[in-house]
């Protein structure tokens, strides 16, 4: 799992751990990829908004050095939404790029998956996370084709 | 000093019109889509970018469009859309040896962890025109080896221990500076000016870190590594306090080693010049990380002796967007400061006619 391995520091806390990993799913999923699921799930649930889903900016930062003192590297766009079930379940979205109707799918699959349709939801987004692993994986083999084996050439005569 | 001028609305109408007509050019010609720039331009994207300090390929693929490929106009346009945004904060710095790596290598260790890893890369090709382009050729699929995922620590964290090479210290604690909230103020801190060059121009850069290398500030660079690879963006919101996985980043990161002769307070060791860049751009990086090892002349008490050196030099110069506005600027009208001009050239003119005729009058 690849996609899972680069990303950088996974919560101590297994459930955040797990919650991180729906979202980093959700994140890399498409909009028609996450529709799907949602519909998967059967009848969608009504969710209001806690908060308007909306575009703006987070500031990445890069370390000097890769591993010095923080430097702000430059912005990028970030679409968030949170939603609130009708049983009181808050769900949460921040992913990059400008899609309001896929992060807001994304926050009602995170609201869903912190109540008893968790299994559930980890299961209509196990086809998304095999096609990114996979996708991952297939780019990872043709970069390690690239990879340079040295050998020595022996020159004369011994 | 500019006045306002009545007239030419209709004008600059129709020339915006005529400008929408060329861009799409003969409708013989299938329309190109964002996506197709997106994806088959993907370099150009990155410097758009890298430079418009605006990680959003579809938005930079477009403004590419409109722009007709004109890339600092690209850049224009991507700046100015950043400021409708609100920003929601400051992600965490990113983990580029975490990196899943597409391409690493490094002039300075042959074995490293890892690996030397090529990627797709334009070097050892041999710059001839490919003509099989132009007939849409497919490419072959590319090879695939059965990798495992392998661990590629930085270069710099395999000489750290021993103090050959200078370490970076984090220091979470400290302020990060950021120039797009406060104008910059000279001597300005390596943060500012690690982002001032991230997002600087990258032909301004390359210049700049050749000019060191032909003498003009030298400071022996190795190319410690380069690597460039998709890292996890991460963002902690208040309402949640965890780390929210963003999605992936295309990063390009150059570490640079340069030689040091070592001061009274410090051995000598080697120092380090860092470059980091949004998408897969080699050349900036590269360039980057020779001008941010140029600017720290404070800290290891070199003179400066050469425009790369000089912090208010290349900071002032090297914004693309800033530059283009002031020189373009010159073609607005100027009518009353040329009409200003032109009769104290006249009036000198006269008085300088009447001085050689006195002068001559004067010999005779």
């Amino acid at each position: 799992m690849r996609h899972e391995a680069n990303g950088a520091k996974p919560a101590i806390d297994p459930d955040i751990a797990a919650r991180q990993a729906v979202m980093a799913t959700c994140t890399g999923a498409t909009a028609a990829e996450l529709e799907h699921a949602l519909q998967g799930l059967g009848e969608a649930p009504s969710a209001s908004d806690l908060r308007g889903t909306e575009n703006g900016l987070v500031m990445l930062r890069g370390r000097m050095g890769g591993d010095g003192r923080a430097f702000n590297l430059g912005e990028a766009t970030v679409t968030r939404a949170a939603v609130r079930l009708d049983d009181g379940r808050t769900g949460f979205a921040y992913q990059l790029g400008r899609d309001t109707a896929k992060a807001r799918i994304a926050a009602i699959l995170d609201a869903l998956w912190q109540g008893p349709e968790r299994a559930a939801v980890e299961s209509v987004l196990t086809p998304i996370r095999d096609r990114i692993a996979g996708e991952a994986a297939a780019k990872a083999r043709r970069v390690a084709a690239t990879r340079v084996n040295f050998f020595t050439m022996v020159r004369g005569e011994d | 000093m500019y006045v306002a001028v009545k007239g030419g609305e209709e004008a600059i109408d129709n020339a915006h019109g005529l400008l929408a007509h060329e861009r799409r050019g003969p409708v013989s010609v299938p329309d190109l889509s964002p996506d197709q720039i997106e994806n088959q331009l993907a370099l150009a994207v990155d410097r758009v970018m890298a430079e418009g300090s605006l990680y959003d390929p579809a938005l930079a693929a477009l403004a590419i469009k409109q722009s007709r490929g004109d890339l600092i106009e690209a850049i224009f346009l991507v700046r100015a859309f950043r400021t409708t945004l609100p920003r929601f904060g400051n992600g965490e710095p990113v983990d580029t040896s975490a990196m899943a790596i597409e391409r690493r290598i490094s002039a300075t260790f042959k074995d490293l962890p890892g690996g030397q890893v090529l990627g797709p890369t334009f070097d050892y090709t041999h710059r001839l025109i490919d003509f099989m382009l132009a007939a849409g050729v497919t490419p072959p699929a590319p090879a695939e080896v059965e990798t495992d995922f392998e661990a590629t620590p930085r270069v710099t964290d395999l000489l750290d221990g021993q103090g050959l090479i200078e370490a970076e210290l984090p220091d979470d604690t400290a302020e990060v500076g950021d120039l797009t909230r406060a104008p910059l103020d000279f001597p300005a801190d390596r943060d500012l000016r690690l982002q001032a060059l991230a997002r600087g121009d990258e032909g301004f850069l390359l210049a700049l870190g050749y000019s060191t290398q032909r003498g003009y500030g030298r400071t022996h660079p190795f190319v410690g590594e380069i690597r460039f690879g998709e890292v996890m963006a991460e963002f902690v919101p208040e309402e949640l306090g965890f780390a929210v996985p963003l999605g992936p980043v295309t990063l390009t990161e150059c570490q640079m080693v340069n030689q040091f002769h070592g001061s009274a307070e410090l051995p000598p060791q080697f120092t380090r010049g860092y470059g980091l860049v949004f998408g897969q751009s080699e050349r900036k990086a590269m360039a980057m990380s020779l001008v941010d090892r140029a600017l720290r002349t404070r800290e290891f008490g070199e003179d400066i002796t050469a425009p790369a050196q000089d912090e208010e030099f290349v900071l002032s110069h090297c914004d693309n967007v800033q530059a283009t506005g002031f020189v373009e600027h010159l073609k607005l009208p100027h009518y009353v400061d040329f009409q200003a001009e032109l009769g104290l050239v006249r009036k000198m003119r006269s008085e300088y006619a009447a001085r050689q005729q006195e002068l001559k009058e004067a010999a005779e």
